[in-house]
């Protein structure tokens, strides 16, 4: 409890007294006890085997639909019982206040959603084949008010921990709210579901229903394991590739945070800032196929050599163009060192015709340079490289992107990366210049920078 | 081990999986005649189940194993077999007619798919047959006398049935998906059964609670609801359609990136798939289980990672020329990057331990079979190259079943020499 805002603890205090209090108040008749004990059940297994979305940011559970069956079968008041009654059994790591929380909102939109049952002419108890289809009408009144209901409790905490801000609706992640809502009405037809088989077999129903359920939980799971090993070997990967380059550890990673923050700055929606981060991941995956006495060269560098290290992108194309998932990160990966006027490689494209994904790769990948240390010079400031990337803006950058990157991070800031050390021993031999870098162009044997 | 990927495919067509498809068309064919002769009962609810078998059809996912399966529609054809009231009024369609409402349903899912050229896997066709001609023959011959009424209790014995005769529904099922495995795969039938029980397990059991469920409902709430009750049915689908996309991505991106070492120049072209599809072979003839598989392919396509970190590239790439304590080095190095990823450390260990004599050379004792079977594999690519010669591949086999100095598991070398000439047959 120590960590939360004096606003938050008043308002779970109000929610769960407000449970306590329409339990205590409401009429008791027609509520079946034996039912109700089995509603109990179904509660807490229901609200054990929550699932985490794809992003692992917010958590679904399937007791909509355990809250639905509640509403069906033992009315308003059963509904808020059996949930708050519920709240010390969960089988999950949450501690009092979360419990109580929990219990206290099941219990109110239980309530809600009952009363919205009722007023449209819905009866207490196991529906038999007489209620159907009519009973849909009321049943899908309570499924509206249930996730009214919840969306408003929910949100209401999330203010008061000021998690979110009331934002413009533009702002607003619909997609993500939409999945979850969709997610819940899902899981709330499901209730009327139960309570139906109810009337024919009793409690088994609870196991039928829920068998499906448990395995599409565990899929999830395995889902979800699945995906961070493959972002964890993703990661590692990157960093095999930047043992060829001493100072340049944490470039690959860094450069997909800062792409994945242009992108969310422009409004992407969530798929394709995750795509983006990919690429931002493997852009330099190519470098690979460029020789190391290349790439850590500390002369200038002859015109071959020169050619060899403007054709990473392509190798690095060609490695990574049979990851399926990818797509639209190709063509990021392809072309981020193409260049707004058309002087960058390797197709020398111009403006527009650079794909989006590599405008804003390659602003990230010039910031992260800039703003880290480099043997033949020091980390700039951000205000530096900023000041930059302005000047490259329209010639060199998308001034979009710059823009976009530059806000975004005003306001999230930028975790500058350590000075890293050479080990000392001059066993490693460090590059003398970077391709990323704008400021300090390679340098080209018989010709003037460029 | 250069056949591609089609030789796999050609390699299906044994006796075994023949058969299947066989039985499953004589009968698919014979309670379509069988219900032509003696006429539909109940059409409005062989409509409505006909229907969702359909869709569930079209809306078939393949698993991670290239299976095949399409949960919707054999659930739906699990609940018409279980049909014993709708809505109240009793139901009398006979086994027969079920088959032939559940072919006919196969038929029209499929066509959308054949038309856009997603022919499906036959025998994974003819198995969701099988399993429902199981249950329906266990199942449907007793179901008058089953009918409840609207007792509770009476339901009981129902249940009980349909639980049994679904079970033996998929067990059936694994034997069939076993012994066509086993057969394409040259692996032995017990792993084969016990993955495939384990591959099916999860969603067999969400198919057959939702087939049992869907006969329940109805019974209150008729055939209106019949769509919404494959709802659970449908999150568990999602579930696993994103698994199996997850896992195929993975695949891809473990595959891509084990080509980092050739483009950078320090493997030939294709060394590191062509290591992993013989190592895969060779895992196959020695029954290995499937987990330990994927595994090995992993660890066979990222064998050579430790290159990354030379200054200068070996000769073509050949660890097999290098010096033992070179060979050595490439494989900590390799696997110490593997074990950054805090995941697969079974793959990392069985990279560090590739170049370790067969009987071991420490206190750990002899290295894993994943590891000697990737030593072979490497050492006959590396040998071999991208030759096709088969007189080169002999030599090449020849040579390590001579090593004197115990180097190769020479169990591992047989069952090389065996895929190899597999591979070449289907040439």
């Amino acid at each position: 409890m120590r960590a939360l805002p004096i606003a938050a603890r008043v308002y779970i205090g109000l929610v769960v007294l407000s449970a306590v209090a329409v339990i205590v108040i409401g009429p008791h008749a027609g509520i079946d006890p034996a039912t109700l004990a089995l509603v109990v059940v179904l509660y807490v297994v229901t609200e054990s085997i929550s699932t985490t979305m794809h992003n692992s940011k917010a958590g679904i559970s399937p007791s909509a639909a355990a809250s639905l069956a509640a509403v069906v079968l033992v009315g308003p008041i059963g509904a808020a019982a059996g949930a708050l009654c519920s709240a010390p059994f969960v089988l999950r790591r949450q501690n009092i206040v979360k419990r109580l929380f929990n219990g206290g909102q099941l219990a109110l939109v239980g309530y809600a959603a009952g009363h919205a049952f009722l007023a449209l002419g819905g009866g207490i108890g196991a529906p038999d084949r007489t209620d159907f289809p009519w009973i849909l009408v009321p049943f899908c009144a309570a499924l509206v008010v249930y996730g009214v209901a919840n969306a408003l409790l929910m949100g209401c905490l999330m203010w008061c921990l000021g998690v979110v801000h009331l934002q413009p609706p533009r702002r607003v992640r619909w997609r993500t709210l939409a999945t979850l809502e969709g997610a819940s009405l899902g899981y709330g037809m499901l209730g009327l579901f139960i309570a139906a088989v109810w009337g024919v077999i009793g409690a088994p129903a609870i196991l039928l229903v829920l068998l499906p359920l448990f395995i599409a939980r565990w899929a999830f799971d395995q889902c979800i394991a699945e995906q961070r090993a493959h972002e964890a070997t993703l990661a590692t990967l990157c960093q095999a590739v930047e043992t060829k380059d001493y100072y340049t550890r944490g470039h690959c990673m860094r450069v997909s945070r800062g792409a994945g923050m242009i992108a969310q700055q422009l409004g992407m929606h969530a798929e394709r800032v995750q795509t983006i981060r990919y690429a931002g991941m493997l852009h330099d995956v190519g470098k690979l196929g460029v020789p190391t006495k290349v790439l850590q060269k500390p002369d200038k560098l002859t015109e071959e050599e020169f050619a060899a290290i403007q054709l990473h992108p392509m190798r690095g194309y060609e490695i990574v163009r049979e990851i399926g998932f990818l797509d639209e990160a190709l063509a990021g990966i392809m072309h981020h060192h193409e260049r707004m006027d058309g002087r960058g490689y390797p197709m020398g494209l111009a403006g527009t015709d650079i794909p989006e994904f590599a405008r804003i790769i390659s602003v990230a990948d010039a910031f992260d340079c800039m703003t880290s240390t480099r043997s033949y010079r020091k980390a700039r400031s951000i205000e530096e490289a900023f000041a930059e990337l302005r000047r490259g803006s329209g010639t060199q950058f998308d001034p979009t992107m710059v823009a976009a990157l530059i806000t975004a991070v005003d306001r999230d800031g930028w975790e500058l990366p350590d000075a890293v050390e050479p080990p000392g021993d001059d066993s490693a031999v460090v590059a003398q210049q970077d391709h990323d870098d704008p400021s300090v162009p390679l340098r080209v044997a018989g010709e003037a920078e460029r | 081990m250069r056949a591609p990927r089609g030789a796999a495919r050609r390699g299906y067509a044994g006796p075994a999986r023949a058969l299947v498809v066989l039985v499953a068309a004589g009968f698919a064919g014979g309670s379509l005649l069988w219900t032509l002769v003696t006429g539909f009962v109940e059409p409005e609810a062989a409509l409505a189940f006909g229907v969702l078998i359909a869709l569930g059809e079209l809306a078939r996912i393949t698993l991670p194993g290239n299976r095949e399966v399409a949960p919707i529609a054999s659930a739906g054809a699990i609940g018409y077999t279980f049909l014993l009231t709708v809505g109240g009024d009793d139901v009398h369609h006979s086994g027969w007619q079920v088959l032939a409402v559940v072919t006919v349903g196969f038929a029209l899912g499929e066509l959308p798919h054949i038309a856009a050229g997603r022919t499906p896997e036959w025998s994974d066709l003819a198995r969701r047959m099988m399993i429902i001609v199981v249950i329906t023959l266990g199942f449907r011959p007793f179901a008058e006398d089953l009918s409840p009424g609207s007792d509770q209790a009476a339901w009981w014995p129902a249940l009980g049935l349909m639980v049994a005769v679904v079970l033996a529904g998929w067990l059936t099922d694994g034997v069939i998906a076993a012994a066509i495995r086993a057969e394409r795969l040259r692996t032995r039938f017990t792993v084969a059964l016990r993955d495939e029980l384990r591959a099916h397990a999860g969603l067999g059991m969400a198919i057959g609670s939702s087939g049992i469920l869907i006969a329940l409902a109805s019974t209150i709430t008729g055939l209106a609801g019949l769509l919404v009750f494959t709802a659970p049915l449908l999150v568990t689908q999602v579930a696993f359609r994103r698994f199996a996309e997850v896992r195929l991505t993975y695949l891809q991106t473990v595959r891509a990136l084990s080509r980092v070492t050739e483009v950078g120049g320090y493997v030939a072209t294709g060394h590191s798939r062509r290591v992993s599809r013989l190592a895969k072979s060779v895992g196959c003839e020695l029954g290995m289980r499937e987990s330990d598989l994927l595994e090995l392919e992993y660890a066979a396509l990222m064998h050579d990672i430790g290159q990354l970190s030379l200054r200068d590239p070996i000769a073509s790439g050949a660890t097999v020329f290098a010096l033992p304590r070179e060979q050595r080095r490439i494989a900590e190095l390799g696997s110490a990057v593997i074990r950054e990823t805090g995941v697969l450390d079974s793959v990392a260990e069985l990279v560090r331990r590739q170049c370790e004599p067969y009987a071991g050379d420490g206190e750990d004792g002899p290295p894993p079979l994943g590891s000697r079977i990737i030593k072979v594999a490497n050492a006959v690519d590396d040998l071999v190259g991208e030759s096709a010669d088969p007189e080169r591949e002999q030599a090449v086999l020849e040579r390590l079943r001579m090593d004197g100095a115990g180097e190769y598991d020479p169990e591992v070398v047989e069952a090389a020499a065996r895929a190899l000439e597999r591979a070449s047959a289907h040439w």
